[in-house]
């Protein structure tokens, strides 16, 4: 019964849809701008949630970022007295679960050389940057113990600074200029791409700390603390173990609080997923919102069609169609219009995103389930807004239909 | 009621409005109609002949009275029942030819096929010697607001003819069309009446295309004032 109204109706809506090109286009635009914004922004927001974890995974499953200042909520804190190189160097001998400790100090300059100039991160650290922060050299090498330990005048680049300040030329043994100082480079980072708070983690150059406080700062502070932990060992033990030893080298009695904080990376990227994860649940509600108005316009041209084709229902009806099969005629219609609205937003989404996601650097997810979900909400706007006019159609006496100009 | 007794109406009567306003379209009128009969309703406005085809063509209801259809009761039929019967026994043809717009004459004469479940190829086939009988085969192409007024009211009967109805019901088919025209289309019914013997009621103002039918009917006031064999 129902596979036969289908067959007898949708070579009619097919035919209906044809007739009135233009109009169909512009009612199936609703849905498949709906449709189209709903996906996008469901695998962009995907995209960035994994993006964002992937990030912070590469920087190590273990690492803690330790700063100065009491911690005030996620990645805030109040200001205190920097860290000195000896507290990093009592954390290293202290705490034993660490596999490394990287003392930091940065600022920005402008990195100069040939007639080539370029503002640029500076960061003064020690050996272990490259392995607490899982940064692999394209070429060259890092610094030496003793040239940590001396202040040597060396350097490792990014690959942004190295395209800005080198060109095609070979960076290696070249010397570059910062500030005062002029420094060898030994060796160039492989590219990263942009962190997860948007910065580009390849434009910097990284000095040995000592040579960067001496030459840069100007002073003997210490920044941030980065330390990553052996394997099997909870983040909780280190961080209370590193807390001890930096209230005693801080000279913080038992009634003060912590002047400084110890950061999980995977603290912050649970936070950072969750709010992407929000905005995007956010967004796609908002985008679903459009979903339902294409559908009220889907409802508002099936009414006027109904109208419209009054005479035309009052024929049908006359030669002898039931009023389910003019019910399930404009119903069809609708159910048509609205899928093939869905399908079209479908493949605009597809391209829309695969650009976006190239322009954003982030990795395309599109989900099979978000896909399909959204075609079967369209089919069901379809029936749902489409039901009302169809029934209007239905239910039209054929006398005074077929009178109706 | 004798075998060939196609239809038979029996004191109907048709109130429109309540109370006050009420108004009687049709104050009882009881018609035989036999198969094969060309029966030609006549009247002036209002005299209620556009109602009594109405409710001929099941479209609609009398307020009183007995209405059969051979042996079918058509007032104790539901809606649905009544269009079934529209759909395999009557054929519509209308003043205002009532064509669907934008569509081919081949696809307006293929609908009602359509509706009644026919395969495609059968409908098409069906439809092309419909509009070769009405003598328009080579425009089955043609879309209807392409063709004359005389060329769609023939497609229109090709498309009421289509199902091969008992009973071919023309609402002032010659209204719309020349004189020349109209001779042509009376041709056409009168021959579809003659070799098919399907029995055809057709309301007409005009004294000359009542001529062609073997039966007058005359309507005013809502009664039946003459019923002549001619």
């Amino acid at each position: 019964m129902i596979s036969n109204l289908l067959t007898s109706t949708l070579p009619i809506a097919v035919r209906e849809m044809q007739r009135n090109l233009l109009r169909s286009v512009l009612t199936m635009l609703g849905i498949i701008i709906g449709v189209a914004a709903v996906i996008v922004l469901m695998t962009l927001g995907s995209g960035t949630t994994r993006h964002v974890t992937e990030q912070i995974a590469s920087l190590g499953s273990n690492l803690l970022m330790i700063s100065t200042g009491k911690s005030m909520g996620p990645m805030q804190s109040s200001t205190a007295p920097k860290f000195k190189l000896a507290d990093a160097e009592a954390i290293a001998r202290e705490v034993t679960s660490l596999v490394a400790v990287a003392p930091q100090a940065s600022s920005n300059a402008t990195a100069i050389f040939a007639n080539q100039n370029w503002q640029t991160n500076i960061t003064g650290s020690s050996e272990r940057y490259f392995s607490v922060n899982n940064r692999q050299l394209a070429a060259g090498r890092i610094f030496t113990t003793s040239e940590v330990r001396s202040g040597a005048m060396v350097c490792v680049i990014g690959e942004t600074l190295r395209g800005k300040l080198f060109g095609t030329s070979n960076p290696i043994g070249a010397r570059m200029r910062l500030q005062k100082l002029s420094c060898e480079v030994i060796g160039l980072l492989e590219a990263k791409g942009q962190s997860s708070m948007g910065s580009d983690q390849d434009d910097i150059v990284i000095l040995p700390l000592r040579t960067f406080q001496r030459r840069i700062a100007g002073n003997d502070e210490v920044a941030m603390i980065q330390v990553s932990a052996k394997d099997g060992v909870t983040t909780n033990e280190v961080k209370q173990a590193i807390q001890q030893v930096l209230r005693r080298q801080r000279h913080l009695s038992a009634a003060d609080e912590d002047d400084f904080n110890v950061v999980d990376m995977k603290e912050i990227a649970g936070i950072l997923s969750g709010t992407t994860q929000l905005m995007t649940s956010l967004l796609s509600a908002v985008a679903g919102i459009s979903l339902l108005v294409g559908g009220v316009g889907i409802m508002n041209i099936m009414l006027v069609s109904v109208t419209e084709r009054t005479r035309e229902i009052g024929i049908r009806l006359a030669i002898g169609a039931l009023e389910r099969e003019i019910l399930a005629q404009f119903l069809v219609e609708a159910v048509v219009l609205s899928t093939t609205g869905g399908g079209i937003g479908i493949l605009l989404a597809l391209t829309i995103a695969s650009v976006l996601a190239a322009v954003l650097q982030i990795p395309l997810a599109f989900s099979p389930l978000v896909i399909v979900s959204a075609f079967v909400f369209s089919a069901t706007v379809g029936v749902v807004f489409g039901y009302t006019p169809a029934r209007k159609a239905a239910r039209l006496n054929p006398i005074e239909a077929l009178r109706h100009e | 009621m004798t075998s060939d007794t196609l239809l038979k109406l029996q004191a109907i009567t048709k109130v429109y409005g309540m109370g006050e306003a009420q108004m009687f379209a049709l104050r009882g009128i009881s018609l035989t109609i036999n198969q094969g009969e060309f029966v030609a309703v006549m009247g002036p406005s209002g005299s209620g002949k556009s109602t009594c085809m109405n409710i001929l063509g099941c479209m609609d209801q009398p307020s009183d009275g007995h209405y059969w259809f051979r042996d079918v009761n058509v007032g104790a039929l539901s809606r649905n029942q009544r269009t079934l019967l529209r759909r395999h026994y009557l054929g519509f043809v209308f003043q205002g030819f009532n064509l669907l717009n934008r569509t081919s004459a081949l696809e307006n004469v293929e609908l009602p096929l359509l509706y009644r479940g026919v395969g495609s190829n059968e409908r098409r086939a069906a439809a092309r010697l419909a509009l070769a009988t009405v003598g328009l085969s080579g425009w089955e192409t043609h879309k209807s607001n392409e063709l004359s007024g005389g060329q769609q009211q023939r497609v229109a009967i090709a498309r009421a003819i289509v199902t091969e109805p008992l009973l071919l019901l023309a609402d002032e088919p010659t209204g719309n069309l020349d004189s020349q025209r109209s001779e042509e289309i009376m041709a056409l019914l009168v021959q579809l009446n003659r070799e098919r013997g399907i029995t055809v009621v057709m309301v007409t103002h005009e004294p000359e295309m009542a001529a062609y039918a073997q039966r007058i009917v005359q309507f005013r006031d809502g009664l039946i004032e003459r019923d002549q064999k001619s």
